[in-house]
């Protein structure tokens, strides 16, 4: 066993309110530059969706990921962008990467006009600009364009996690008895078994040993960008400024001071949590290689204990400190994920071992419709599973590799929460349904308390708990900590150019 | 908790999770929407129901829980309730209608009884029949008992103002015993069909009892609600058969036709409803927003909806209540900022009209306006208020007392005192004689009744914290057009001339009627854009302020992170800088103080709230022109502009001698100011020292140090001057507080909560969730209204006239009775819509949309939101461009298409800026086109102009019409060419 401790992350969807602030949170502090206009490091999509880029998730075109290779007895992850024959042609030339038309052309407006307008019978008004070429531009793409299921003809309906479903469940899901959405707000996932880092021919892409963020070393970047083949979820972007690569850092700098990172700290809907969990680096590949209504359960199999003295043994003997195998203990990921298994990586069939879990939203209850007149179908008190406006399917294409089983699971367990805190004030369910209720969601009257404490009513401590990272021994590996000293506390020494 | 018309998840960002949050603690959410909006994806149910029908549902509610909790079952809770926070046991008189039938009228008075009508405000008290007894009895807490010499009346407790006996009002006469109660037939009105409005005649239990004028049959509301609601116990007449009934209001069946929402989802919704009820004694609540707000009918939406709240006990209940999501410009502090920001302290009254009126007026949008009843439907068109023009109500408004009206009179406010001084008037009561006679001889007007005379239209505007020209502008072309006399996209024909009576109609009139406009803005907006004069302001991170509104509980500071940017300075420092300005141009034009004469409404909260028991024009000779009764107040006052800069920058004696209040509620602060002076800057002029507010924080200091939500001091002493009013004893409510002072300097180090003071009505100590009327509730503290109950029957004689008097359904207006699209082309290829404007994401209406940023989370524009299928009907795609017009003015955008939108809908979300990406209009000549607001004109409701009766009475920011935009209709078409 070789345990790891990874600083990892849970998004509660039901309580995302689809705001953007994390997007906008990240973008002004990271991205707002020249070269990084389009990179969203941060970014919420609705779904039913294309997402960003446009139709990210289609890997039969953008070929990110793993790929699950071989015989029983003898499987193999193989990185789908890469078979022997062509890597060397793609590391000139990827067809699979996302152009510009993919992510959008970055505009402004040419507001001068309203003040340098020449006087005329009309009022000036100031038209759309490219941020690259400067020229008047037609806007038809943008990093956010089917928000709130804009243009859902166009993209909604071609989300491709509807596959599954039939003709006419599909057509339904644009009507009125069934038209829903919700929020998927995405960072790098900062995934324990990353096909960006295995992707680098350069080697600049790595995990960092003391807490799993994935960074890409800029000093290394050579700007072949199979990186951003490389990963399914399409979170490396290119900077055609500096000619390199860039990714979400899990704001390093912050977390290493014990702060919050920006998005998670904006986060206006309280959605997100960020917690330690150790696993076993030996069973992160290992446990990607089942099939792929498997891979949720398999996953947690490479989560370790954190209260379990042998697991703090073995972590403690590969040099995490105790504040770490303190912070997994009271890790909120480790109860989203591993106590109540209520958290769920996305797109897991990709296999890259994200670290990144959500919580699925309950979404109302569909309706039914008779000569104009709208009912909805519910025969209980609150939302219903079975008649979710968007199908089980749906989600579990999303969440679980397609396995339902596990989806509702989770859903039966959220309801099963929300019945028994309303008996508790209200006395009005009936008890032997809300017994059921508990027993289908397989939870106890003092789990449901503990899930509806987090969920609803955490204190910012309960929802970031961030180890103390101890800075001097990673400096120490790189260089003398006496040099170090007077730089600006990221650790390396880089004096900044300054004057004009 | 339902969602009704607002979408929390957009427009609530930071308070949102609550919401979704509360689904975790076990609250089911309802939410009720046309489009499947951002909220929708947090309720339970998704109910679809159409746009502006809302009242239809809730008045079918009302139905459900009426019969099925009121009468089939009697709920003890609901019950004691009603009897005791709402008007439902007080008594109503009626009348005789033309027919051989009666009809609800007012309240019965204690004037009106021998026994009584020698009491004190006999005129405005009224009756309840005691359970036991079977006697009439006066309640505590009547505005009569408000406004009497005697204090101490004015509470909620249940006894006998004349004996002082414990009372338990009857609800329903069949339980009443000691009286001899008789079925009769009394008028309804059914207004479900505009062109067709039934009378309903329903059987109502009555009583007679001996009046001054002889026998009286009288009813308690509560009996003519059940009737309203169609809820009958057998008694016969036009009552529905049960549930399943669609021909009458309001039953389940019925409200189908509107909402499209079928009757057992009503049902459903009522039947839970009233039982969450129960089970938490009256923890249901309502978000109600702009969605439902901003219809012509919005009284009666709310008031639908309000209605179940207190029939099942909720308001005034932590957990419950209505919480209304619109317009949050009501600022905690309000004692202390008031003065400054009105001047009070230095003299007054302030100069404050309620927006919708003035632009309609002289935006002139009357002009194209017709007879208010060809949309609104009423009972009683005899009634003076219930026929003909709006803006003749308006001017009846004006004059009667009710309304402000800017400017006041067809000649300057100081001429008119010139005048009268040397005329021989002497004294101020002699000068306010001569204003009276002349308006009575019709040598004075006022401004409204000729608003097109040059003498009578507003010349110089100030915009400061608001985008007035185009966001908030209803009508905006119409401003294009006769403020700016510009170029405008506008078609309408003007209807008016034929159908005014109480204003001067001009056939030809000046366009342009603003000769100046100067705009504070940090931003360059739509209105900055058509400003003479910019102003750049700081913005929130450039200076000091306070943020507070009544949406919260916390009073937050804000400081300059930055200085102002370039010439920017803070909306003080430029006050101060114009300020000064005018006192050094005051030595040229006003050497010394000039007087002038100034009118104002009769105000809620003041004795004038109980002026006028019935209307009476006394231009029409119905009764005496009297200042303050029967017309405006009118006082002469003294103004000083060669010190206008001193006392900007100075807080002014008035506050230190006669204190500070709100809502008719006053504290002390003499000696707070001499202590105030004690450790802070002063000012010194002419000899007297004042404390200083030379700076933006010292105004800041100044509302800290003299609010009662921000001082424990004087919260204590509002609260002994409420129980003085009350009779009961409040102050243990600021009793812990007491010592609490914030500073500036407090709220930087972190955000602190108002405290509970009188002023606003929830309760907040010991960390308790504010709720609004838990001290009504709880302290037995009145609302400031006529019974000082909750009103579900509003007896004012306008009500009765509308058909208002009971909560009731009148239909939207459809594209016929709009009049948006006489002169529009509608050429096959074009889409008929109906237009809303709902508030949208990253909006603060105009402000932070059109940031670069948020435009790139979007689409670069603000779209238009088309359903799918009807884009498909006129070969739109997602992002093609469109025109959106009708005889108002024009919009081109792009479309935005999506299937969460219904059919026959077209949503721009509020609101767009026409400074960014807006192209030349093909339909309208290769025009600018506009922004949202070129698609919508004012329409105001006659009826929220009455004045001088209880809660109908005049307050800034409370009462008058509103701008009201979401009854208007558009054509849409593809645009092929875009030009710039
Ligand atoms: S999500 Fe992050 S860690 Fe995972 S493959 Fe993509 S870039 Fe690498
Ligand atoms: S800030 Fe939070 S609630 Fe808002 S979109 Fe991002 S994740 Fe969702």
């Amino acid at each position: 066993m070789d345990i790891r401790a990874q600083v990892s992350m849970v998004f509660h969807l039901d309580k995302c309110i689809g705001c953007h602030t994390c997007s906008v949170a990240c973008k002004n502090v990271w991205t707002d530059r020249p070269g990084a206009e389009y990179m969203w490091w941060n970014n919420v999509e609705t779904k039913p969706g294309t997402g960003f880029p446009t139709l990210w998730e289609d890997q039969s075109h953008y070929k990110g990921g793993w790929e699950l290779k071989g015989r029983d007895g003898n499987k193999k992850l193989e990185l789908k962008s890469q078979n022997k024959i062509d890597s060397f042609v793609k590391l000139f030339y990827n067809p699979n990467q996302p152009g510009l038309e993919d992510y959008y052309e970055p505009w402004t407006y040419n507001y001068a006009n309203l003040f340098e307008a020449e006087a005329g019978d009309d009022q000036p008004t100031a038209i759309p600009v490219s941020l690259i070429t400067g020229e008047p531009m037609n806007i038809e793409a943008g990093p956010n364009w089917d928000d709130d299921l804009s243009g859902s003809t166009f993209y909604a309906e071609n989300d491709i996690n509807l596959e599954e479903l039939s003709d006419e469940e599909r057509e339904q899901l644009f009507e009125i008895e069934r038209i829903s959405m919700m929020y998927l707000p995405r960072i790098c996932n900062h995934c324990a078994n990353p096909s960006c880092v295995a992707s680098c021919p350069s080697g600049a892409l790595y995990k960092r040993g003391e807490d799993g963020i994935v960074l890409i070393n800029q000093d290394v970047c050579r700007g072949w960008r199979a990186c951003i083949s490389a990963c399914p979820y399409k979170k490396i972007y290119y900077n055609w400024k500096t000619g390199k690569s860039e990714k979400c850092i899990l704001c390093y700098p912050k977390l290493e001071t014990g702060q919050i990172p920006n998005c998670f700290q904006s986060c206006v809907g309280r959605i997100r949590y960020l917690g330690v969990l150790l696993y076993d680096a030996d069973r992160a590949a290992e446990s990607m290689k089942v099939p792929d209504k498997a891979l949720v359960e398999s996953q947690r199999t490479a989560f370790c204990d954190p209260f379990d003295p042998e697991i703090i043994k073995m972590a403690k003997a590969n040099g995490i400190s105790d504040e770490f195998i303190k912070a997994a203990q009271l890790s909120p990921i480790y109860k989203y994920v591993m106590k109540w298994k209520i958290a769920l990586p996305l797109h897991i069939e990709y296999r890259t071992m994200p670290m990144l879990f959500y919580v699925p939203p309950l979404l109302p209850v569909m309706g039914k419709m008779a000569n104009g007149i709208y009912t909805n179908a519910l025969d209980n008190f609150f939302t219903s599973l079975d008649k979710s406006r968007l199908p089980m399917k749906y989600l579990a294409r999303l969440f679980s590799a397609g396995n339902e089983d596990i989806i509702e699971y989770v859903m039966k367990k959220l309801m099963a929460v929300r019945y028994y805190k309303r008996t508790l004030d209200m006395q009005d369910i009936d008890l032997v349904m809300m017994n059921k209720m508990m027993r289908e969601g397989g939870t106890t009257p003092e789990e449901a308390e503990e899930i509806y404490r987090l969920t609803a009513v955490p204190t910012i401590d309960q929802r970031f708990v961030i180890p103390e990272i101890q800075r001097e021994e990673s400096i120490e590996s790189t260089c003398n900590p006496e040099i170090c000293k007077g730089s600006c506390g990221i650790g390396v020494i880089q004096p900044p150019t300054r004057g004009l | 908790m339902a969602v009704v018309g607002s979408n929390v998840l957009m427009t609530r960002t930071p308070d949102a999770h609550f919401l979704v949050e509360g689904r975790h603690a076990g609250a089911k959410v309802v939410v009720f929407s046309p489009d499947f909006s951002q909220v929708s994806k947090i309720a339970d149910e998704w109910v679809p129901i159409h746009q502006g029908q809302d009242a239809a549902f809730w008045m079918a509610v009302g139905h459900v829980i009426l019969r099925e909790f009121y009468i089939e079952k009697q709920t003890a809770y609901f019950e004691s309730y009603i009897k005791k926070y709402s008007d439902m046991p007080f008594l109503v008189e009626l009348d005789h209608t033309k027919k051989e039938s009666l009809k609800p009228g007012k309240f019965l008075r204690a004037s009106q009884l021998d026994s009584t009508s020698k009491i004190e405000n006999a005129d405005w008290k009224m009756f309840v029949i005691d359970q036991d007894s079977g006697e009439l009895a006066i309640p505590y807490g009547s505005v009569g008992h408000r406004w009497q010499k005697t204090k101490g009346e004015w509470n909620l407790k249940q006894e006998d103002s004349l004996t002082g006996k414990k009372i338990s009002p009857v609800l329903n006469l069949d339980k009443a015993t000691n009286i001899s109660t008789k079925l009769v037939d009394v008028e309804f009105h059914d207004f479900s069909d505009f062109e067709d409005n039934a009378r309903l005649s329903r059987k109502v239990q009555v009583f007679e009892i001996m009046t001054k004028d002889g026998p009286r049959l009288v009813t308690t509301a509560f009996e003519l609600m059940l009737a309203q609601y169609g809820v009958s116990r057998e008694q016969g007449g036009d009552y529905p058969q049960n549930y399943d009934d669609p021909s009458l209001p309001y039953t389940p069946a019925w409200q189908e036709k509107f909402t499209g929402v079928s009757a057992d989802t009503v049902i459903k919704f009522a039947r839970e409803w009233a039982a969450s009820a129960i089970s938490s004694n009256g923890k249901c609540s309502v978000i109600i927003g702009a969605g439902a707000n901003h219809w012509y009918h919005n009284n009666l939406i709310y008031r639908a909806i309000i209605t179940p709240l207190i029939l099942c006990g909720c308001v005034g209940v932590s957990g419950g209540g209505l919480n209304h999501y619109v317009g949050q410009e009501k600022l905690a502090p309000q004692a202390s900022w008031g003065p400054i920001a009105f001047g009070l302290d230095w003299g007054g009254p302030p100069r404050l009209q309620n927006a919708p009126s003035f632009h309609y007026v002289h935006s002139d949008q009357w002009r194209y306006d017709t007879n208010f009843t060809d949309i609104c439907a009423v009972a009683d068109e005899s009634h003076s208020m219930a026929n003909g023009h709006t803006v003749d109500k308006q001017a009846i408004a004006v004059r009667s007392g009710w309304l402000p009206c800017y400017p006041q009179f067809n000649q300057s406010n100081i001429q008119i005192v010139e005048d009268a001084k040397s005329e021989g008037a002497k004294s101020d009561d002699e000068i306010i004689q001569s204003v009276v006679k002349k308006l009575k001889d019709r040598k004075l007007k006022f401004s409204v009744e000729d608003p097109n005379n040059p003498e009578s239209y507003p010349r110089v505007w100030y915009i400061w914290r608001g985008n007035a020209i185009l966001a908030s502008a209803k009508g905006h072309e119409y401003f294009l057009k006769h403020y700016l006399g510009t170029h405008n996209n506008a078609i309408s024909e003007e209807m008016a001339g034929d159908l005014v009576k109480e204003v001067t109609w001009h056939d030809k009139v000046e366009t342009g009627k603003m000769d100046l406009i100067v705009d504070l803005n940090y931003r360059m907006d739509s209105s900055a854009l058509y400003s003479d004069i910019v102003l750049p302001a700081a913005t929130y991170y450039e200076k000091h302020d306070l943020n507070t509104t009544d949406m919260h509980t916390f009073i937050h500071p804000l400081q300059p992170a930055v200085p102002p940017c370039w010439e920017s300075k803070s909306d003080w420092d430029i006050f101060k800088g114009i300020a000064l300005h005018t006192s050094e141009l005051s030595k040229k034009y006003f050497e010394a103080p000039i007087k002038e004469l100034v009118i104002s409404p009769l105000m809620h909260d003041t004795p004038a709230e109980i002026a006028q028991p019935s209307v009476k024009d006394w231009l029409k000779g119905e009764c005496e022109a009297v200042p303050g009764k029967t017309m405006p107040i009118m006082k002469v006052i003294d103004r000083d502009y060669a010190n206008l800069h001193n006392r900007f920058t100075s807080l002014g004696p008035i506050v230190r001698q006669n204190g500070l209040s709100v809502h008719g509620t006053h504290y002390d602060v003499d000696d707070l100011y001499d202590e105030y002076m004690k450790s802070n800057a002063t000012k010194t002029w002419n000899g007297k020292t004042y404390p200083a507010m030379e700076e933006a924080l010292q105004a800041c200091e100044i509302i800290l140090h003299f609010a009662a939500e921000t001082n424990g001091e004087l919260a204590y002493r509002a609260f002994q001057a409420e129980s003085h009013k009350t009779g009961i004893d409040h102050t243990h409510l600021a009793e812990k507080n007491r010592s609490v002072r914030m500073t500036f300097n407090d709220l930087k180090a972190q955000p602190r909560r108002v405290l509970t003071t009188p002023y606003w009505t929830g309760i907040t100590n010991d960390e308790r969730t504010y709720s609004s009327y838990c001290q009504n509730v709880e302290e037995e503290i009145p609302w400031r209204t006529l019974t000082g109950r909750q009103h579900l029957y509003l007896d004012h004689e306008t009500y009765r006239a509308f058909g208002e008097h009971l909560p009731t359904y009148k239909p939207r207006l459809t594209m016929h009775t709009a009049r948006d699209l006489e002169k529009s082309s509608k050429d096959s290829g074009s889409l008929i819509l109906n237009y809303l404007t709902p508030h949208g994401k990253w909006h603060i209406h105009s402000t932070f949309g059109d940031t670069l940023r948020m435009k790139t989370l979007s689409r670069g524009i603000e779209p238009v939101w088309l359903n799918d299928k009807d884009a498909d009907l006129i070969g739109v795609n997602d992002n093609d461009w469109v025109e959106v017009f009708n005889d108002h003015g024009v919009v081109c955008t792009r479309a935005c298409v999506s299937a969460r939108i219904p059919r026959g809908l077209a949503f721009i979300y509020h609101s767009p800026e026409r400074t960014v990406s807006v192209p030349k209009s093909k339909e309208r000549g290769y025009k600018r086109a506009g922004g949202h607001n070129s698609l919508t004109r004012a329409r105001l409701k006659p009826l929220f102009m009455i004045g001088g009766y209880a809660q109908f009475s005049y307050a800034f920011n409370y009462w008058g019409p509103q701008g009201v935009n979401r009854d208007t209709f558009v054509v849409v078409k593809p645009l092929d060419q875009v030009e710039y």
